[in-house]
């Protein structure tokens, strides 16, 4: 079989991928080794990315290590997700200069640039429609957003292992890249089956010099993603969100979770979906200048809840029950869906280890009183 | 596609003393094509820019139906809005909007009105009333319920006194401690619910003011029979951009900022005066 939407390379051919992307204008970006952590970074050899390396995950803890393979896509994931490529941590938005009669307005639309995004995964594209759903589909899209946006061209890399952090099959995000990606690839030891998921992915693919894929290739591809997800710790008690969450607001857990939470804001930093942000005006010394800049906030700071003279939500328990809340309620009121696409980052970047998956099963088996589903009648 | 982070020039064209720290702002913006396309609700507000100190949420409280010009009631109580309260006619200000959810005036014509607000934060349904004393024969009896912590945090004095002399109306003030000519109710607003009559079937109640006391107030009314459908509250958070992306403003389920800030009481209900929330 070979029809333009899938087909097979040799996983040592992936160079081409590159090459063609880079003919075509891209810059690609694919995961990279810094600092004993994998992050994203401009590549232009296949032997730029972490060949045969893998990440060790848990609670608190990221660790890389070698295996002696030519695994080219062995790590999972690093902290990032695609979040700062399209949502960026820091945004100009406005650069306002003093004038005789008021002052002037000049937008700071970022420039378009096309960028190729090399080994995405599952849940990193599931986040990256939850952004979309955020910043294009609401009432008021965000053009720097989608100035971003739209030069981005996303190769997903499907999971054939998983993390014990991982949680994507619970969420419905993975191991398997949804749609929404330009291409997804599997790689299957010295093989790399192809498979497109857009028309800039069928045209990419047509000018590569592919071979056709067979019902043994898509079967083997299929089992091993099928076990990925077998492998995975699933996420208890899915069902009854979000109601069981709104009526856990009094939960003594969340006592028990705040005495752990150290407020440092790092599962919000590593989350593909968490949209919190502030916005700051930076006047020059002369004060003739000033840029408004829009940079990543979370809700676990102490000004996030701040109005005239007073704190909405000023302990920790507060701040942890509003994310965790949020993610895994508020956000299917909001935009219809979960907040949570089951990457794990929060639990592997978390300092003192807390796991999300654990805090929820908690939270609804414990005591806490049903208090929010109360309907004003009964009030 | 249009860019909501857009600040548009604007000049103060009036500035009217209301109390000693506050003041109503009346906006006229620059550009005429921007002045020509802004249109607005009753009960929305707009982001108020300062150059090269912030930006602040504040109602618009002056009518829809004259966008030329639009007032702001602005109490100083912090960095911006002090520095607002500096400002003087033909002194340039910034504005974005008009952002939120207002009052339900069209809705509420025809039907009796109850207006109960509480301590200094009643300048969002200012406007309401002077819309409905504006069209005083769209709507039928008018209540205005109010209360205040001591006599001396009673502003807009003169315009109760205004509103008490409009037909078919009623204005009752209450302060929680009594002083020396203070004529009024002494104690908390929700005593003066028992000193009002209203018929429950024709009644929509606008409530304006400190979350415990919508939390508390509300389910005194609805055992009057008053549908919780009938009662809209004005809600306050921190808003950064005013259309609902920035996160802070949140409310259980709701952006107080696109959802809010006037909800309808039975839709918030549940996260309405809980800490925390």
């Amino acid at each position: 079989m070979c029809s333009n939407d899938r087909g097979v390379f040799p996983s040592a051919d992936l160079q081409r991928v590159l090459d063609l992307l880079r003919a075509k204008g891209y810059r690609v970006i694919g995961p990279t080794l810094h600092d004993g952590a994998v992050v994203w970074d401009t590549i232009v050899r296949v032997s730029d990315l972490p060949i045969g390396w893998r990440d060790r995950q848990e609670p608190g803890r990221y660790r890389l290590e070698q295996t002696g393979t030519d695994e080219i896509f062995g790590v999972v994931h690093g902290p990032q997700s695609l979040k700062p490529f399209v949502f960026a941590p820091r945004e100009p938005l406005l650069h306002i200069e003093r004038t005789q009669k008021g002052f002037s307005v000049r937008p700071q639309l970022p420039a378009p640039e096309k960028i190729a995004l090399l080994g995405a995964r599952p849940c990193d594209v599931a986040g990256l429609a939850i952004q979309d759903q955020i910043f294009l589909k609401g009432s008021y899209p965000d053009p720097h957003y989608a100035r971003r946006r739209q030069g981005l061209f996303v190769i997903a890399v499907n999971c054939t292992r998983a993390l014990p952090t991982c949680f994507c099959r619970s969420m419905g995000t993975g191991p398997r890249a949804p749609t929404g990606c330009d291409l997804a690839l599997t790689e299957l030891d010295d093989l790399m089956l192809v498979e497109a998921g857009s028309q800039a992915g069928r045209d990419l693919l047509s000018e590569l010099p592919l071979q056709p894929t067979s019902e043994a290739i898509q079967v083997e591809a299929a089992k091993r993603i099928d076990a990925c997800a077998e492998s995975q710790t699933r996420l208890q008690g899915q069902a009854a969100l979000p109601r069981a969450l709104y009526d856990a607001h009094d939960s003594q857990r969340w006592d028990d979770a705040a005495s752990r939470c150290l407020a440092c804001t790092n599962c919000t930093m590593v989350c593909p979906t968490c949209f919190c942000h502030t916005v700051e005006d930076r006047s020059t010394l002369d004060g003739q200048h000033t840029e408004r800049t829009r940079r990543w906030d979370s809700c676990f700071t102490h000004e996030h809840g701040y109005i005239h003279g007073k704190n909405i939500r000023p302990t920790i328990k507060d701040r942890y029950r509003m994310w965790l809340t949020h993610k895994f309620a508020a956000w299917h009121d909001q935009f219809g869906m979960s907040g949570c696409v089951g990457c794990g980052r929060c639990i592997t970047w978390c300092p003192v280890g807390i796991d999300v998956r654990e805090e929820i099963s908690a939270v609804l088996t414990s005591d806490g009183q049903p208090s929010l589903a109360r309907s004003p009648e009964r009030l | 596609m249009t860019n909501p982070h857009i600040v548009h020039a604007a000049t103060i064209v009036e500035k009217v003393r209301e109390t000693a720290d506050i003041h109503t702002y009346r906006l006229r913006i620059n550009d005429e094509d921007e002045r020509q396309s802004y249109r607005f609700a009753a009960g929305q507000f707009n982001m108020v820019y300062l150059f090269g100190v912030g930006e602040v949420a504040i109602s618009i409280v002056s009518d829809p139906e004259d966008p030329e010009t639009l007032d702001h009631t602005i109490r100083a109580v912090g960095r911006v809005t002090t520095a607002i309260a500096r400002l003087e006619v033909g002194d340039g200000v910034g504005i974005r909007g008009p952002f939120g959810r207002g009052w339900p005036l069209d809705e509420a014509q025809g039907r009796d009105v109850v207006i109960v607000t509480g301590g200094l934060g009643c300048a969002p349904v200012v406007g309401a009333i002077e819309y409905i004393f504006r069209r005083r024969d769209r709507y039928g009896a008018v209540k205005i319920l109010h209360g205040v912590k001591t006599p001396e945090d009673l502003v807009f004095h003169e315009r109760f006194e205004r509103w008490e002399r409009q037909p078919d109306t009623e204005v009752l003030l209450t302060s929680d401690r009594p002083g020396k000519l203070w004529r009024y109710h002494v104690g908390v607003v929700t005593e003066l619910f028992e000193m009002v009559s209203f018929d429950p079937f024709r009644t929509v109640v606008l409530m304006c003011g400190p979350e415990i006391m919508m939390r508390v107030g509300v389910p005194i009314l609805l055992r009057r029979g008053l549908p919780a459908t009938s009662v809209y509250v004005s809600l306050e958070r921190h808003m950064e951009c005013g259309i609902g992306l920035c996160g802070h403003c949140q409310m259980g389920p709701y952006f107080v900022c696109k959802d809010g800030p006037v909800m309808r009481y039975d839709r918030i209900a549940p996260w309405l005066g809980r800490p925390g929330i």
